[in-house]
């Protein structure tokens, strides 16, 4: 389980250099993201290593800002490993919402940001499938 | 062509005995007959024997659009149901539409009103007249309709909408006067463009344009492509509809049907009435109506009233293309929008804030209306699908709320502009 932080942002020039510089500023590091966009706006997703204070942060700024609840699933960084967490979700009937990477890891295993429609019942499959995944604090810790 | 000479031409002393002895009679009658009147001029103390001459209007209180509302639907009406045959009302975008009724009278002498627009824009019995503006509850269709018949002219009820079909009709059918929004007309001249059809083969001369404001450029524009003549007329719902004012062929100001009304040119803020030739809002007062008689009706419409003698022959004042309003409603293809239905509808959706902003262009030579939103943490969500099903939602409710296609854009909270603590509502980029 982990935090997201996630922004909205409208499709205009600036908007995502000024976001990223709020953080910057305030010592936050980013450590994977997302957009996901259409052709008037846009939604931002980070793992940062303090969501707390990022969260905090980009309210006082007066962005439109939440925290979603996500899993960051350790995948071997071999071919075909990815193929296979999502055979097994997908036989768990697990939906997901969306997926991203996340940055550069010291582990040997990549890691893959999971928005699930049902984060109880994901771990559970999780457990039963061998799937590992990491806990909030080592995540940020990264 | 002047339709009805007599009543068009008529000397000025004449006129302005026949508007006071009208005058004297609707205000009697409004007093005795609808009760709104009657506790807004005791409230006043001024009561219908103060009326002596037409000077003397100035002493009574206005009606506005509030007024309607408060007597919503039909307190305003001074006859008894039975005597009234329609009923017309304009889109509803103040929370209730404003309503009016006509009796048989009524409706003759708006088509009375009508017939001498289509004359001066050129109609005469030989004409084959299409009417393109909305029939149903807007006033548009039926009013030009029944002008077009009292003339003796051939009308093509086409209503509005499929411009493909219009242009075959204008040109099968021969159409020689086209009554629409002057907007439409220029969506027309798009599609007979596209139609490849020889604009040798249309027999149109001129058109009758109207139901939303429009400018001289606008007007230049219509002319050269269509190579016709454009002219304005003026009205709207309360007043009768269209045909209160109209231009003849000088197109130097719209001769109001003085009468069957009354004008004042007053400020806006201070309610005073100004001299002739000032700018200000218009009011109107009915002098022949009998269903929904009008006394000092502001229109919050911004013009000129211009005395001085037409080249035309016609004696009725001039009123000057509607310059602009001096209320914060927008008319968009034709509807009436005012920000605060936009605010009252938004408001009924759940967690969304008032924090709105309306932007009008006019791109294609159609008004295009787009809402922006502000997003609030409350309606945010992680997933594009939820704020685009949020999106489609407030389009959805604006939609059938204000009666035309609008579209919604989401925004980032404090993008508005807000200037001195008020947020700015309107950003107008037609350029009228």
């Amino acid at each position: 389980m982990a935090k997201q932080i996630s922004i909205f942002l409208e499709n205009k020039s600036g908007r995502l250099s000024h976001v990223t510089r709020v953080l910057g500023d305030a010592e936050v590091n980013i450590r994977a993201l997302s957009i996901a966009d259409t052709s008037d706006f846009g939604i931002l997703r980070l793992i940062v290593n303090d969501p707390e204070k990022a969260y905090r942060i980009l309210k006082e700024k007066g962005f439109t800002v939440s925290q979603t609840e996500v899993i960051a699933v350790l995948v071997p960084d071999t071919p075909g490993s990815l193929a296979t967490v999502l055979e097994r979700m997908a036989e768990e009937n697990l939906n997901i919402e969306y997926l991203y990477a996340f940055l550069g890891t010291k582990e040997d295993d990549a890691l893959i940001i999971f928005k699930v429609e049902d984060i109880e019942k994901a771990k559970k499959a999780f457990d039963k499938q061998g799937i590992r995944f990491l806990d909030e604090k080592k995540l940020y810790e990264l | 062509m002047i339709w009805n000479k007599e009543q068009e031409c008529m000397p000025r002393e004449e006129l302005d005995k026949l508007q006071l002895s009208r005058l004297k009679d609707t205000v009697s009658r409004v007093y005795d007959s609808v009760p709104a009147y009657k506790s807004k001029m005791d409230e006043a103390g001024v009561n219908p024997r103060d009326i002596n001459n037409l000077a003397d209007l100035k002493y009574l209180p206005f009606l506005t659009k509030q007024d309607f509302r408060d007597n919503y639907p039909f307190g305003l009406l001074a006859v008894p149901m039975r005597d009234v045959v329609r009923i017309q009302s304009s889109s509803g975008t103040t929370g209730k539409p404003t309503v009016a009724g006509y009796t048989q009278h009524d409706i003759e002498n708006w088509a009375e009103l009508m017939a001498r627009a289509l004359t001066g824009a050129g109609a005469t019995a030989d004409s084959i007249i299409q009417i393109t503006w909305g029939y149903g509850l807007f006033t548009g269709g039926l009013g030009g309709h029944y002008g077009a018949e009292k003339i003796g002219a051939a009308v093509l009820p086409a209503s509005g909408g499929n411009t493909r079909r219009q242009v075959m009709l204008m040109h099968d059918y021969g159409t020689t006067l086209l009554g629409c929004t002057p907007s439409y007309a220029l969506v027309m001249y798009e599609e007979f463009l596209k139609s490849g059809l020889d604009r040798s083969e249309f027999k149109f001369k001129s058109g009758l344009f109207g139901a939303e404001p429009w400018s001289e450029n606008m007007r230049k524009e219509i002319e050269s492509k269509w190579e016709i003549d454009a002219y304005d007329v003026y009205g709207m719902t309360e007043l009768i509809g269209p045909g209160v004012a109209s231009e003849c062929a000088c197109k130097q100001g719209l001769h109001l049907a003085e009468d069957h009304f009354l004008a004042e040119i007053i400020d806006p803020d201070s309610g005073a009435v100004l001299p002739y030739g000032e700018r200000g809002e218009l009011v109107i007062t009915s002098l022949t109506k009998q269903a929904l008689p009008l006394v000092r009706y502001r229109t919050r419409d911004l013009t000129q009233i211009n005395r001085q003698p037409c080249a035309c022959g016609r004696t009725h004042a001039r009123i000057q293309k509607i310059l602009g309003r001096s209320d914060d409603m927008l008319i968009i293809r034709g509807v009436n929008v005012f920000p605060s239905m936009v605010e009252s509808i938004l408001l009924q959706i759940p967690g969304i804030e008032p924090q709105y902003q309306l932007v009008v262009d006019r791109v294609n030579n159609l008004d295009r209306l787009e809402v922006q939103v502000e997003v609030s943490e409350q309606v945010f969500s992680d997933e594009v699908r939820r704020l685009e099903e949020l999106e489609a939602r407030i389009s959805r409710e604006l939609d059938s709320g204000l009666g035309i296609a609008v579209r919604v854009r989401l925004v980032e909270p404090r993008t508005i502009e807000r200037s001195e603590g008020k947020a700015k509502r309107i950003i107008d980029n037609r350029k009228l």
